[in-house]
């Protein structure tokens, strides 16, 4: 089977007005179609650094990156990217606006099949009574469902989360997890997730690519795909939770000693 | 902590659930706001109170000094004002300044925004609007109407000058300000739409940084208007007929009083027509639907 998404040996480096800081060192990872990828390290490993570069707006200087084939060189709708920070989507588009947004820029669809196309994702992340709604009327959680629904919408290679849940509260971070994983059981769509949390990476991962930080190299590879909200007190879910937090604090001794 | 010996804790108290009643017992949740709350929340009905008092005080004053020839009673003023819009077609006069004004404008707000774009999209036309932006913009525009007389003549072509050059500097720099605030993120999406040059300008950048836009609109029709004013005061007749600033430059020679006072009265109206009327509207429409701002 051919990989989706193959990163090769991929440094990132990025300037600061005073220092050229290596945020990843020569990483390389597979990813196939329908997994549910995540890259878990803590902060200043470059797991966001990985995914800006395979969103496209960050260029390797060593190594390159291949989706289906073609090397990615620059930002497009077929890597669609979920951000973190609640201001990813236009304040001055409504909630269904929003969503056909990427559809008719891209001019992947247009006019009514794109407003049937945005109704109908908007309604599988559960908004349907919110799409003439503007983005500063709805609550953080329901801000992070559109942006997923306008990502969804335009039914990308690939799906690009840079720590999506990470600013929403304890209890909507849970929810937004059991519906992302509701999602791909119903779509099967192949994503690429960050998060530093390794409760949130065993529950929505199917595959963990462990990270260490400063700079950024891979320290595993790990199955999870047998883990979801219910198996989070067993056995097995704590053996891998501290297999990785052993191999995250192993770098921190290191680091520091 | 001093002795240590004795540390604090908490009471040991029972614990307990509750079923909860019914909303309906609790009574009002949302109460209607009263006919006067809701009067007095209007932004226009407060304004209009701003204004009515100013004027009483202005009729006191003036009745008080007495002196028609220095400080004309308001009451005075209104009847100057609708016996010069009767028979010395004031109104005709605004209007000229008006349709001069707009050309100046319009021209002024596309120059702007093509500079801004330039200045956005590449280095060296970043460094040309910061440039140029310090040096024009604290200058006068006015300062520049005798030079644009001896360019473009008496004419309207010299005050569209002038007012291109009042409007250019201050809305490049509030929109240049503006586009530099955009958010990273909303920028990435924005590129990952696969938005690239003038598309991403107009479809991100623009409505992203319209408040400064809008404040940058603001702005320079303030100083467009003072300029015109000023520089129909200083020359006079545009065209064939002259607008307002000709207007209050011809009265005050005469010495009638409360018609100069009734132009510059004209020359408030039309500037909160345009503040209460125009621009209100268009934040209504935009940046406050939005949530953009309050």
């Amino acid at each position: 089977m051919t990989p989706l998404l193959d990163v090769s040996g991929v440094t990132l480096q990025y300037k600061t007005p005073e220092h050229l800081v290596t945020a990843t060192y020569q990483v390389d990872f597979q990813v196939f179609p329908s997994d549910r990828f995540v890259v878990l390290g803590p902060s200043g490993c470059g797991k966001s650094s990985l995914l800006k570069a395979v969103g496209g707006f960050l260029a390797p200087v060593e190594g390159e990156i291949r989706l289906s084939g073609e090397v990615v060189e620059k930002p497009g709708p077929d890597r669609m990217m979920v951000f973190q920070e609640f201001d990813q989507l236009p304040p001055w588009k409504t909630v269904k606006e929003n969503v056909m947004f990427p559809l008719t820029a891209s001019g992947r669809l247009r006019g009514r099949e794109a407003e049937d196309r945005a109704r109908s994702y908007i309604a599988k992340v559960g908004l349907g009574g919110f799409v003439d709604a503007y983005p500063h009327m709805l609550s953080g959680g329901m801000k992070q469902r559109v942006a997923i629904a306008r990502a969804m919408a335009m039914e990308p290679a690939i799906l690009l989360m840079d720590e999506p849940f990470a600013a929403l509260d304890a209890l909507t971070r849970r929810k937004m997890q059991e519906e992302l994983l509701g999602l791909w059981d119903e779509v099967r769509f192949t994503v690429l997730f960050v998060t530093h949390s390794i409760e949130e990476a065993i529950i929505v991962g199917s595959r963990i690519l462990v990270l260490s930080p400063h700079p950024g190299r891979v320290k595993a590879e790990l199955d999870a795909d047998d883990f979801d909200h219910r198996a989070v007190g067993g056995e097995a879910f704590q053996r891998l939770q501290t297999r990785i937090h052993d191999m995250l604090f192993a770098d921190r001794v290191e680091a520091h000693g | 902590m001093a002795d240590g010996s004795a540390k604090p804790t908490p009471p040991k108290r029972p614990e307990f659930e509750r079923v909860l009643p019914p909303m309906a017992a609790i009574g009002d949740v949302a109460r209607p706001l009263s006919p006067f709350e809701r009067l007095i929340n209007q932004t226009g009905v407060r304004r209009i109170l701003i204004v009515l008092a100013l004027a009483a005080l202005w009729q006191a004053y003036g009745a008080w000094l007495s002196n028609p020839l220095i400080f004309p009673s308001f009451g005075a003023v209104l009847d100057a004002l609708w016996e010069s819009i009767l028979t010395r077609g004031l109104l005709w006069r605004a209007w000229a300044s008006i349709v001069v004004l707009a050309k100046g404008y319009v021209i002024g707000v596309v120059l702007a925004l093509a500079i801004t774009a330039l200045a956005v999209s590449t280095r060296v036309g970043s460094d040309l609007l910061s440039t140029l932006t310090a040096m024009f913009n604290p200058l006068p525009a006015i300062a520049l109407l005798p030079i644009a007389l001896l360019w473009f003549g008496l004419g309207e072509t010299s005050l569209v000058f002038v007012l291109v050059h009042s409007v250019l500097w201050p809305l490049a720099l509030n929109t240049h300000s503006g586009f530099t605030a955009v958010s990273d993120t909303l920028r990435m999406a924005g590129r990952n739409y696969g938005l690239t040059g003038l598309r991403y300008v107009a479809g991100i950048l623009i409505p992203a940084a319209f408040p400064s836009i809008l404040a940058g609109l603001k702005i320079a029709w303030a100083f467009a208007w003072r300029t015109l004013i000023a520089a129909e005061l200083v020359f006079g007749v545009s065209s064939r007929s002259g607008g307002l600033g000709w207007f209050i430059f011809e009265n005050r020679n005469e010495l009638n009083i409360p018609e100069v006072f009734a132009g510059l009265v004209m020359v408030i109206l039309i500037g909160l027509a345009m503040e209460g009327v125009v621009f209100r509207a268009i934040e209504a429409r935009t940046v406050r639907l939005w949530g953009m701002q309050r």
